[in-house]
């Protein structure tokens, strides 16, 4: 799975993305972001941050219940601030 | 019609591209966001990051559902990333209809879409390091506000 990380997700995270391989049972957004909470410390600080994070999938907003799979692209933002 | 870019733009220049041809606008309402420093010379540089791709699907989305609600002869959003200086464009959203009150609210509605939806990150630097800004919910409340006054 490709997955991109942008704004201070990135910082955090300290590179701008990377490809996974989806652990087995993963199946959706919601059991995506428990996975990676405990992947390593950056990971817990992205998704326990006071400003929660979004995610897409396939460039699409995507909450707990939307299922992934490795062929998607998943990206972990912060909510938006342009305009 | 969607932009993401760099470079600047000329506002005249656009919208003058909306009524070249057509003879069916009376109305053409624009906005256009500067980067604003309050404070006088707090910041220094406001860096833009988006997610490309995804960015322009999200401002194609808001400018057809703009279009299903008011009668818009032509739409353009134009929003550019990278780093700028205070007084510098950041977004120009404009919209032309027969009539002006459609222009006005789709050019209102474009924005606070635009604002709570499309994938872009300010980053302020003010000399003592780099900042990226957080979302403001009274963002959220503008953009609510058409989910309750659907035409």
């Amino acid at each position: 799975m490709k997955l991109f990380y942008f704004a201070w997700v990135r910082d955090k995270m300290g590179r701008d993305g990377e490809q996974i391989q989806l652990p087995d049972g993963i199946h959706t957004v919601g059991e995506f972001i428990e996975w990676f909470k405990n992947r390593g410390t950056a990971e817990a600080e992205v998704i326990g941050a006071s400003e929660m994070v979004k995610m897409a999938v396939n460039q699409e907003y995507a909450g707990p219940s939307h299922p992934i799979s490795d062929d998607d692209e998943v990206a972990l933002f912060p909510p938006v601030t342009g305009g | 019609m969607i932009r993401v870019q760099r470079e600047d733009f000329d506002v005249g220049q656009e919208i003058n591209r909306f009524s070249n041809d057509k003879h069916d606008i009376g109305a053409v309402c624009t906005f256009l966001g500067l980067v604003r420093d309050l404070a006088g010379d707090s910041i220094k540089t406001m860096t833009l990051d988006y997610y490309p791709g995804m960015t322009e699907k999200e401002l194609s989305k808001i400018e057809a559902e703009a279009r299903t609600r008011w009668p818009l002869t032509d739409c353009a959003i134009i929003h550019r990333y990278g780093t700028l200086e205070p007084g510098d464009r950041i977004v120009m959203v404009a919209t032309a209809s027969p009539h002006r009150q459609a222009a006005f609210q789709s050019c209102e509605f474009l924005m606070d879409y635009l604002k709570t939806r499309a994938p872009f990150w300010k980053k302020e630097d003010t000399g003592d390091g780099e900042k990226w800004v957080e979302a403001r919910a009274s963002d959220d409340v503008a953009a609510d506000r058409w989910t309750k006054s659907v035409e």
